[in-house]
């Protein structure tokens, strides 16, 4: 096997593979090296698998609304935060030319307290049952019931939470739970996806909403959802809409623009974003300092070895081709055990969490590339050492 | 009339040295070790170096050999200045050298085919065709026909030196470096490796210059020239 690697390398570059011999000679730091960049790469793999579930999460309820264009408060970050606009602004929109309709969206917190004592969080929208203001198929058939006073309709990937429930609500027997001084009745249930932030959504119409927030009014909902004409310019209706529609208080966005804000804001401004950020950097680290000890302590071992390779008359980039080899290998064969450990750990957190974590082919190679550029980052600072060999010392 | 022996001399001249001047360290402990050297290494020929310890013999081999930077005064190997040479000067100029250390600095993740292999490596990938069957020929040659795919951690102390000998002669060197080559080597082997570089001094006009207290070696050399305290004593052609 590694023969024929071996006759691959010398067909391909003319030379021996002398930094994988070198590297298969010393089997103990072989497979401490490779070990250290797995365990980079894990570290780098896990935290950009929590950064990409936290993206992944935070546009799971935007792809699922019937917009195009959102109205938000002017100081929103992220869609929980958007403090209530005035309604008035809805209808300023709906006078814009290329605006089809729009439809106000509330939006609360509820706990659900389990039998168990513990809690569920749920991001509950409040909207109008006669507009579609979602695209998701288990709401939209549903609109009717939610009509009747203190009815929801619940995610069913609400996390910590038995199939069971959910498959129970499906056949037909309603769930009855307390929240907030009231007994929402669940009647239905729809597919979205907690997050970092919230285990799930609960869906109920506006006048729902209002009595779960009696402090809330109808007049000042937290987006307005807008949607165009077929055909209609959507960067121009946003100018247009930015003309019209008084800027301190509302904000007009194409539903895209508005779902990358708030994954911006996410990864770079929250905490959880930046230690997954920071996780990463480490990672890296870590990685480089391992591969680093790695190769330089290889080179310094193998001083004369290349001292007498000068001496013959080999030049300076032959000896930096040995250390590259060597970090191309380290890079390549350590990442190939973290990306199989860490699907498979991909696999034990999103069962734990419900959160989207995934291996996906462009992490994969976006994380291999970094690694080689980390080896090879550190393989060039390592033949600083190089410099030592020096061919007269060796008589 | 002696001018024109010299101008003679140095017209079968491998190397030429003029004038050279050596000196180690810096300021205070600046120290010379080489004096006004003039010699000049007959080609084809085999050149053993003598002298009491400390006498220059590796300084002096080291320069000619492009292995450390000429200070003073001017060698001319094959042809070529290497006083204010570049790096990549010096580089190429080792490349038609062969160098057999002292330490045979066998590479030890490498196989003795392989080792000598290096020697050829470093011509290109015009002198890489056939390696294997040149690298066997040399390896068994000097007696290690049977020892071709063994680790230098597998060989003997002088296994190893002669698998540095046939590593320094596979590239087909104009001239041989060699400091006290065969401190490692038994009798049997230490004659075999004269007797090979003294057949390529007539075959192929390879130049030998070797720094030995090996009487049996001295007694077989073509020239000597004896150092003492860094000045030639002796620069004489024997036989
Ligand atoms: N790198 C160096 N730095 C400083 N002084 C050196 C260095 N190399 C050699 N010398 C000094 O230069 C002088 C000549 O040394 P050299 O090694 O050339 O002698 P030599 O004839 O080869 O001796 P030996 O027979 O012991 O090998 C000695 O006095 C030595 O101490
Ligand atoms: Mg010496």
């Amino acid at each position: 096997m590694s023969g024929l690697l071996e006759a691959i390398f010398e067909r391909l570059t003319g030379r021996l593979p002398i930094g994988w011999l070198q590297l298969a000679h010393n089997k103990m730091r072989l497979a401490a090296a490779l070990a250290g960049v797995a365990f980079a790469d894990i570290l780098i793999l896990i935290q950009l698998g929590f950064l990409g579930a936290l993206i992944e999460s935070t546009k799971f309820p935007y792809r699922q609304m019937n917009a195009d264009i959102l109205l938000s408060s002017s100081d929103m970050n992220t869609l929980a935060d958007s403090n209530p606009l005035p309604r008035q602004r809805m209808y300023e929109a709906l006078a814009v030319p290329g605006v089809s309709a729009a439809t106000p969206l509330y939006y609360g917190r509820i706990d659900w307290k389990q039998a168990d004592g513990t809690i569920r969080t749920l991001d509950t929208f409040g909207l109008d049952p006669t507009q579609l203001a979602f695209k998701t198929p288990g709401i939209n058939a549903a609109l009717d019931l939610l009509k009747l006073s203190d009815v929801a309709l619940i995610d069913s990937r609400t996390r910590n939470v038995a199939k069971s429930v959910f498959t129970d609500i499906d056949a037909g027997k309603a769930l009855s739970f307390e929240a907030r001084g009231r007994t929402l009745s669940v009647a239905g249930t729809f597919v979205i996806g907690g997050g970092m932030t919230t285990d799930g959504y609960l869906i109920v119409s506006d006048q729902t909403f209002l009595k779960l927030f009696p402090q809330r009014v109808a007049g000042a909902p937290n987006h307005i959802l807008l949607r165009l004409e077929p055909g209609a310019d959507r960067d121009a209706v946003t100018a247009e809409l930015r003309e019209r529609i008084p800027q301190y208080d509302t904000v007009a966005r194409s539903l895209e623009t508005a779902m990358a804000k708030d994954t911006a804001f996410q990864t770079t401004q929250k905490p959880v974003g930046v230690i997954f950020g920071f996780g990463v950097v480490i990672g890296i680290m870590v990685g480089c300092i391992i591969v680093y000890q790695v190769l330089s302590t290889d080179v310094a071992d193998h001083i004369r070895e290349y001292a007498t390779f000068k001496a013959i008359g080999y030049p300076q980039s032959f000896f930096l081709g040995i250390v590259f080899e060597e970090a191309f290998i380290l890079a390549v064969f350590g990442f190939v055990p973290a990306v199989i450990i860490t699907t498979g750990l991909y696999a034990i957190i999103a069962a734990a969490t419900g959160l989207p974590l995934d291996m996906t082919v462009a992490r994969a190679i976006g994380v291999l590339l970094g690694t080689i550029a980390m080896c090879a980052l550190s393989g060039a600072v390592a033949t600083r050492r190089l410099a030592k060999a020096n061919p007269a010392d060796l008589f | 009339m002696k001018a024109q022996s010299s101008a003679m001399i140095e017209a079968g001249a491998a190397i030429v040295l003029r004038n050279v001047n050596h000196w180690f360290g810096d300021g205070e402990a600046r120290k010379q070790v080489l004096f006004d050297i003039d010699l000049a290494i007959a080609r084809g020929k085999l050149t053993v170096l003598v002298g009491a310890s400390g006498s220059g013999k590796t300084t002096l081999l080291t320069l000619m050999g492009c292995l450390r930077r000429v200070q003073d005064g001017s060698i001319a190997l094959l042809g070529t200045e290497l006083r204010g040479a570049t790096e990549e000067l010096l580089v190429s100029s080792r490349r038609r050298l062969g160098f057999i250390f002292q330490a045979h600095n066998l590479h030890d993740s490498l196989t003795a085919m392989q080792n000598v292999r290096m020697g050829l490596e470093v011509h290109g990938a015009e002198a890489m065709r056939d390696w294997r069957d040149a690298a066997a020929h040399v390896l068994t040659t000097l007696g290690l026909g049977d020892r071709l795919d063994y680790l230098p951690a597998k060989l003997s102390g002088g296994q190893k030196q002669r698998v540095a000998v046939a590593r320094a002669l596979i590239g087909n060197p104009d001239i041989v470096f060699a400091d006290e080559p065969t401190a490692a080597l038994d009798k049997d082997s230490a004659a075999l490796v004269v007797g090979m570089l003294k057949r390529l001094g007539t075959e192929r006009g390879t130049t030998t210059l070797m720094v030995t207290h090996d009487t049996r070696i001295i007694e077989r050399a073509d020239c000597i020239v004896a150092l003492q305290d860094g000045r030639i004593v002796d620069g004489s052609a024997v036989g």
